[in-house]
């Protein structure tokens, strides 16, 4: 596996769109640090971006990737590997490049405004971590997708939908329920509302951190009211954990019936 | 060596192999024949473990390949297509898959014997069709395992590459390999093969050398003993 992972993730380190990318957050942590002067509100706005870019880039990154290692992976199959060990391989190649880029672009950045003397030290690696499980999760999720999908444009479209429902259209049908029950005790459904999408669950997760309650909205409050700061980050973080072994356990799962 | 039981396949509603059972002894070229669909790819794959049967075993050296894998160090495989990530250069290709098998390989004379040299530098996706197999046949015979499966080998070739592939073959007879070839060339075939597999919708319509096959459609010819055979079936 860890020959396929180093083949994978040096294929990707000399793609053009890693640098693009990795390029992206090394621009927006200097705009952000070097214009705003003001550390904690640059995580937040921060957070917002990434929260919707990292799944962004995961999914296309994680369609496109399989799409065009097709003959590549056709290849490995006929050699002694299993196939458990060729997908998780290009699996996390891809997670991986895309963590460094997402890591690298903004650390260094923030290194070098003087995190480390900073207090804001841990909220910007929480930050990380959720970012660097975004990618994990929705490149796992895309390569379920196109391995459930030999049509490419069919698999894109799916992939790019589930980004759409999970970043934008999730929340509203949330909000929309939430106001609909108004009547009714919410605290319960918003939770589980909130756990079945790893892009609230990560905003949740972070501004329980940040501990900035009027960003928190309504199931943040509850979160908070429900587990306490500690106990719900733990969770959050647990959960996040468990979006990303699901969807690369069924990947191995699916990868291992697959006809090539 | 390869042992193939009660064998079927199929993709959505196609039926591809319905109940194969086909046994391969060790030594000898062995082709398989039939026409476009008949499933001869599916059979191959299948052996490599690439397309996994609804039904059936299949046992190769002795082993059921079921959720294994290193079998196929005993194997080489030419696929059909070369189909090879593009953005890849030919040496890179070779260090990787070399790199992958864990296994130094014989590439030089190969490479000299197809004047792969200039090529060495290029990405693969820039290089023509018949280059390309050549790259594929070096990949395949640069190993030295007891059977070796080619998926038309023949394709793209220049006349001299065709006339190494067919010495290299008689090569790897001669040190008692197993050789498992699919081709749609029938003068190739008739020159090549020990024995013959003929399938024909999904079973073995025929299985015996090329003088049993004349013999038991009253042909004279080769190919139009094959023709006979697809005729009176279609008919």
């Amino acid at each position: 596996m860890l020959k396929i992972l180093k083949y994978s993730f040096f294929d990707l380190m000399r793609s053009r769109w890693s640098y693009v990318y990795l390029l992206f957050y090394f621009l927006l942590g200097i705009v952000l640090l070097f214009l705003n002067n003001d550390l904690s509100k640059a995580v937040i706005t921060l957070m917002n971006v990434i929260i919707v870019l990292a799944p962004l880039i995961g999914t296309i990154f994680g369609v496109m990737y399989y799409y065009n290692s097709r003959e590549f992976t056709e290849l490995l199959l006929a050699q002694p590997l299993k196939r458990s060990s060729i997908f998780l391989g290009q699996y996390l190649g891809v997670a991986l490049s895309l963590s460094m880029s997402l890591i690298l672009g903004l650390g260094v950045p923030f290194l070098m405004y003087g995190l480390l003397q900073s207090s804001a030290i841990w909220n910007f690696s929480l930050l990380l971590i959720t970012g660097t499980f975004l990618t994990f999760i929705f490149t796992a999720l895309s390569f379920n997708i196109a391995l459930s999908n030999e049509n490419k444009i069919r698999g894109f479209g799916y992939a790019m939908l589930l980004w759409l429902f999970l970043a934008v259209i999730y929340d509203g049908f949330f909000l929309m329920a939430l106001i609909l029950f108004e009547d009714y005790p919410l605290d319960k459904l918003s939770l589980v509302g909130t756990m079945l999408n790893p892009i609230d669950l990560s905003r949740t997760l972070i501004l329980l951190k940040l501990d900035i309650s009027a960003l928190m909205g309504y199931t943040g409050a509850i979160f908070k009211k429900f587990f306490g700061t500690d106990y719900g980050l733990i969770l959050s973080i647990f959960m996040l954990i468990l979006w990303t072994i699901l969807p690369v356990m069924r990947m191995v799962f699916k990868a291992k019936k697959k006809d090539f | 060596m390869v042992s193939i039981t009660n064998l079927y396949k199929r993709f959505n509603k196609n039926t591809v192999l319905s109940g194969v059972n086909l046994e391969i002894h060790q030594g000898g070229i062995f082709t398989i024949l039939g026409p476009n669909g008949s499933g001869k790819t599916t059979l191959i794959k299948s052996i490599l473990g690439m397309v996994i049967p609804d039904k059936g075993t299949l046992m190769v050296f002795g082993k059921n390949i079921k959720s294994n894998s290193s079998y196929r160090h005993q194997i080489n495989y030419l696929p059909q297509i070369a189909n090879f990530p593009s953005n890849l250069k030919v040496k890179e290709l070779i260090k990787m898959i070399k790199n992958l098998r864990g296994d130094p390989g014989t590439d030089l004379e190969l490479m000299e014997r197809f004047e792969l040299a200039p090529f060495l530098d290029k990405k693969l996706g820039t290089l023509s069709g018949g280059t390309k197999q050549k790259v594929n046949i070096v990949l395949t015979f640069m190993f030295d395992s007891p059977l070796i499966i080619l998926d038309e080998p023949t394709t793209g070739l220049d006349p001299i590459s065709l006339l190494f592939l067919k010495e290299r073959i008689q090569i790897e007879k001669a040190k008692g390999k197993t050789l498992l070839i699919t081709s749609h060339i029938m003068s190739f075939v008739e020159e090549v093969s020990d024995e013959i597999v003929f399938l024909l919708e999904g079973n073995i319509y025929f299985k015996g050398s090329v003088s049993a096959l004349k013999a038991k459609t009253q042909e004279q010819d080769f190919e139009h003993a094959i023709a006979s055979i697809l005729s009176n079936n279609h008919a």
